[in-house]
């Protein structure tokens, strides 16, 4: 199975990303994740001002079949959620590391992204899985 | 008769195909001190046997047309008519599984797909589910919405005191585990205004019931009044309704209920000596992902034929486990679909008129036994069923009625409100005749000095 | 041939039920409390008649066919059932008549607390809960107010194997508390390491199925009973399997404390297209005090009343219980008698090892190497056709007039095909069911679009699911 990656992106062991965008880390799930839940049919986005906390349950994503937990790969604040996922949550399938971002964060701890796997780490736990 | 094809040669050949010389070697797992046990049952009988054992316990019971009946209290008797029965008993309806594979089971999905959209539409509110066991789980699993809904954030519920008994016994029953503070029914008395006083910001819902357990109807602007309250604490309103004077009366959707649920018994389902009955269950559609129990969608199949499927199972227990939003596997799908094919063969003009009769009858009965020394009839408008202020203690009463008249009288409610002492809850429907109620209200008279 | 909605078949004016005329003086309604419209389909009784007895014919059910489906037990239901329950003493009987005017049904429930008892070895049983599920409830209810009462406040958690059905821990979050997953062995026992790290002064209890979702019966039984009793906690038994061991083996007298019957699959209740069932929960002598109520007991002499149990964990429900399906399930066990009920798992157990014997040489079956009870789970996987799917298999299945069998459970086997054929097939059948089958195998390998593509004979083919789910029209118009 030829999976999708994003080179700029630090990744959680339960299959969240990370990236900067400026002063904001922008969150999602990848490639590998979409692909177990199969078509999404609903996400069950934060309020903006949310105060997330590393590795702890922040929203649900659903699909027909499973109902998967998405936790925080970084603490912070919500600033934005993806608004078109309300009327297109199959973006999250198609276009995962980008027109399907969950949530923008203000961090509160830059240096939580250091504990996050890199591009090579986080291809490598994907083979074993 | 074990209902069993195979014969011994059958088994014979299978036990060869298994390699094992008896069905008892299959066995070898359990533990043999265990093992074949004697079983202290009494000997099979034919099914010609059980049934006549049986018709003779259930003449055992009374009842029946020949017997006029006053009980309501949340089940009641209801003319139904024989088209409902002949298509129900169909064994494809009946001895179909859950719809689990929608492209062999369009009739139970339809069915329900159109019991939901009738229920929706009697209740006055966008969405219904497929149903819940009876009217008192209903209750329990609208106040589990609303702590979901509330995200387990709020812990206080009120309760109605004129909520049926029952029901809220279970609502405490099921929520014995979930640390909340259940209040409203200490007293009687509390109406509205006390109801809407108690309701703060960690309240999740307030429930009340219309008509009440005690037969009356609150007027739908000071439910409407009371809804606003509700909102502005941020929980929700949950009604429980009799869905035949919904025929009649303004819905709770209309008033600004959260969630109208009950019991749906009364919709062509027979008494049955209190079930298999029919929790009704409808809600707002912004509440659905937080809602529990089955719910058909419409979709299409590969070539575009509109069907039916049950859809938002994510938030089920066979998906979700310990996450779901209640762990309802089995519903009461044959009787939502009777419930479905009574109303369609009423329609809202027969429904009405059921209602219509259900109102008249009750209240003929309440004008009688107004005038007759030492009863007194408890004021308040009210649908089929009203408070009877007795002479003597109900049992007493009850007991001569159906010695000497062959009367089943009213609830005796002391059971419920033990300073209702000598009240009894009287119901009429439209299957009760003048004659039997002028019967009745002589019987009392008989009774006054029970 | 699609059936219209009933809304679409409704036309102004139609009407389908007579009323009587109203005998009594007439009182005024205040229009203030009348609603101004309800949109309710208008049509005839034949239009009633037709479009529903048109809908039954687009369902699969028993008594069209095999039906398979894991856990679920779907055998034949004796009509003779729903002539009693049909009997007009009980149909038209109104549950809160006094109990001298209703000793007919008492006398029945009475009984059959009684007959479930023994049948499971049980002191004592309630009739109350409606379903499986609610049974389960009232089961852990009554765990948790035991140990209450006990003072074991720290005994929160619930151990529940991983092959459990998902209303297991459900129910367990229901409760208020916790359920921990224990992991099955390779033999697909219960993981007595795992099960020993996890016994301790947290532990409620252990939710147990047996046999299993994988069809087997738990090799460890009295070890694993043994084992929680010691560590303080008590034992659920989850009866959805209970038909392989009718007559059997008495699940109370193996250490379980508290279980639940489904009368709908054990008991030949029909289904209905999901419901009503009836979940009948038998307890120990120690956990009587607890059940739900009230129950029936014998007053003096002869006669039958109510009582709430001493220390109940209140009512489950309203009114006694589904007392329609609970005649039902009498008729049943009366029909039977204890070598009739024997006979039931006897041959339920012969039958899904003969089905496992015939089909483990094309279809996987991962513990076909233990004999399993009344069924079993294989996979649908073939190694010629890496392609093809469970969903596939079961969805050509019912081009060849078969109801397909449990998918995709347990969780614990991927591409599960869990296959109970029960007591009531006759070889024929099943040996039909087993040549579908195979070929099944061979077309997918040699026309593989036949499955993926399949049904092709139902009444509509694959449901787009993922539509259902994003649009959510759960109403019609």
């Amino acid at each position: 199975m030829e999976y999708r990656f994003d080179d700029k992106a630090r990744y959680s062991k339960t299959h969240e990303w990370v990236r900067m965008d400026g002063e904001e880390a922008v969150v999602g799930i990848t490639d590998y994740a979409q692909n177990k839940l199969s078509d999404v049919v609903f996400t069950d986005l934060p309020v903006v001002g949310k105060e997330l906390k590393k590795e702890t349950a922040f929203m649900v994503i659903e699909s027909v079949k499973a109902a998967e937990d998405v936790f925080a790969p970084v603490s912070g604040a919500v600033t934005s959620r993806n608004e078109k996922l309300v009327k297109a949550p199959e973006l999250v399938n198609k276009d995962p590391f980008g027109d399907g971002w969950l949530v923008r964060v203000r961090l509160s701890n830059a240096k939580e992204l250091d504990s996050l796997m890199d591009l090579a780490a986080y291809k490598k736990f994907v083979e074993t899985l | 008769m074990s209902f069993i094809p195979n014969t011994d040669a059958d088994r014979a050949h299978m036990l060869e195909a298994v390699g094992v010389a008896s069905t008892a070697e299959l066995f070898h797992d359990v533990p043999k001190e265990h093992r074949f046990p004697r079983l202290d049952l009494p000997t099979a009988l034919s099914e010609q046997e059980v049934l006549s054992e049986l018709e003779e316990l259930s003449r055992l019971n009374a009842g029946g047309p020949q017997t006029p009946s006053f009980l309501g209290a949340g089940a009641y008797h209801h003319f139904v008519p024989a088209v409902v029965d002949a298509v129900v008993s169909r064994s494809e309806f009946a001895t179909a599984y859950t719809p689990y594979q929608p492209e062999i089971s369009q009739g139970t999905l339809q069915a329900i797909f159109e019991y939901q959209s009738m229920i929706a539409r009697l209740t006055g509110m966008e969405v219904s589910n497929a149903s819940h066991y009876d009217g008192a789980t209903a209750t329990a699993e609208a106040v589990i919405m609303a702590l979901n809904v509330a995200q387990k954030e709020k812990k206080r519920v009120i309760l109605s005191p004129t909520v049926h008994p029952q029901y809220r016994a279970v609502v405490r029953t099921y929520t014995q585990g979930m640390g909340l503070t259940i209040t409203g029914d200490e007293s009687r008395a509390n109406g509205f205004d006390q109801l809407a006083s108690l309701c703060d910001e960690s309240t999740a819902c307030v429930v009340v019931q219309y008509p009440d357990f005690l037969g009356r109807i609150a007027e739908p602007r000071t439910i409407s009044t009371l809804a606003d309250r509700v909102h502005s604490c941020g929980a929700l309103l949950i009604v429980i309704a009799n869905p035949i004077a919904l025929g009649l009366l303004v819905p709770p959707g209309e008033m600004g209920a959260d969630v109208v649920a009950g019991e749906g018994q009364a919709l062509g389902n027979h008494l049955s000596f209190g079930g298999p009955y029919l929790g009704f269950f409808a809600f707002r559609r912004d509440h659905m992902r937080r809602s529990s129990g089955r719910i058909a969608g419409e979709t299409v199949d590969h070539d575009g034929r509109r069907s039916y499927v049950f859809t938002l199972s994510t938030r089920e227990q066979h998906i979700r486990r310990e996450k779901a939003t209640s762990n309802i596997c089995t519903n009461q799908s044959l009787n939502a679909l009777t419930a479905a094919v009574y109303l369609s063969a009423l329609g809202p003009r027969g429904l009405r008129q059921v209602a219509e009769l259900c109102w008249h009858k009750a209240h003929y009965a309440a004008s009688q036994i107004v005038g007759l020394a030492g009863y007194t009839v408890e004021p308040g408008e009210f649908f089929h069923e009203f408070v009877v202020r007795c002479p003597r203690p109900v049992g007493r009463i009850n007991g001569r009625l159906y010695e000497k008249h062959g009367i089943v009288g009213g609830y005796d409610l002391s059971q419920e409100y033990p300073e209702m002492k000598d009240a009894m809850l009287l119901c009429c429907t439209e299957v009760t005749t003048k004659a039997q109620i002028d019967k009745l209200v002589r019987g009392l008279e008989d009774c006054r000095h029970a | 041939m699609r059936e219209p909605l009933i809304f679409e078949i409704s036309r102004k004016g139609r009407e389908g039920v007579s009323l009587p005329r109203c005998d009594v003086p007439q009182t005024q309604i205040p229009s203030s409390l009348c609603r101004s419209e309800l949109a309710l389909p208008e049509v005839s009784e034949v239009d009633v008649a037709r479009h529903y007895v048109r809908l039954s014919q687009l369902n699969y059910s028993v008594d069209t066919g095999f039906y398979p489906l894991g856990s679920c037990t779907m055998k034949y239901n004796p009509k003779a059932n729903d002539a009693a329950a049909r009997l007009p003493g009980f149909a038209e009987l109104h549950p809160l008549q006094d109990p001298s005017t209703s000793q007919g049904a008492l006398t029945l429930m009475h009984s059959l607390q009684t007959m479930i008892g023994e049948i499971g070895g049980f002191h004592a049983v309630s009739l109350q809960p409606s379903a499986g599920a609610h049974g389960e409830l009232t089961g852990i209810l009554i765990m948790r107010k035991y140990h209450d009462e006990h003072g074991h406040t720290r005994r929160t958690r619930i151990l529940v194997p991983d092959s459990a059905h998902g209303t297991n821990p459900a129910s367990t979050a229901m409760a208020g508390l916790e359920a921990v997953e224990i992991p099955s062995d390779a033999r697909g026992n219960i993981d007595i390491a795992r099960l020993k790290a996890n016994l301790d002064e947290r532990v409620a209890g252990l939710m147990l199925t047996n046999p299993n979702t994988l069809g087997l019966f738990e090799e460890n039984l009295l070890e694993v009973t043994h084992l929680v009793h010691e560590a303080g906690g008590l034992v659920y038994g989850d009866g959805a399997n209970f038909n392989a061991i009718l007559g059997v083996a008495k699940p109370g007298t193996m250490g379980i404390d508290v279980m639940h019957f489904n009368l709908h699959k054990t008991f030949s209740t029909p289904h209905g297209g999901g419901g009503p069932g009836a979940g009948a929960v038998g307890v120990t002598k120690e956990l009587a005090d607890y059940l739900p109520g009230p129950i029936v007991e014998q007053e003096g002499g002869k006669r039958f009343g109510w009582r709430m149990p001493a220390r109940s964990i209140g009512r489950i429900k309203s009114f006694h219980g589904n007392f329609g399906i609970l005649v039902r399930a009498y008729a049943y066990i009366r029909m039977l008698g204890p070598d009739g009920l024997r006979a039931v798992a006897e041959n339920a157990v012969l039958n899904a090892n003969y089905l496992q014997a015939r089909l483990k040489d094309v279809y996987p079956v991962p513990h076909g190497d233990r004999t399993c009870m009344h069924e079993f789970v294989a996979q649908g996987k073939l190694a010629a056709a890496p392609d093809i799917r469970a969903l596939d298999i079961s969805k050509r299945l019912i081009d060849y007039g078969f109801h397909p069998p449990t998918n995709y459970f347990p969780l614990i086997v991927p591409e599960a095909l869990m296959i109970e054929p029960t007591e009531t097939e006759s070889v024929e059948t099943m040996d039909a069911f087993v040549d579908a089958l195979l070929k099944i195998a061979k077309e997918a390998s040699h026309e593989p679009e036949l499955l993926h593509e399949a049904p092709h004979c139902s009444p509509v083919r694959r449901l787009d699911e993922v539509k259902a789910a994003r649009e959510l029209k759960v109403t019609a118009g």
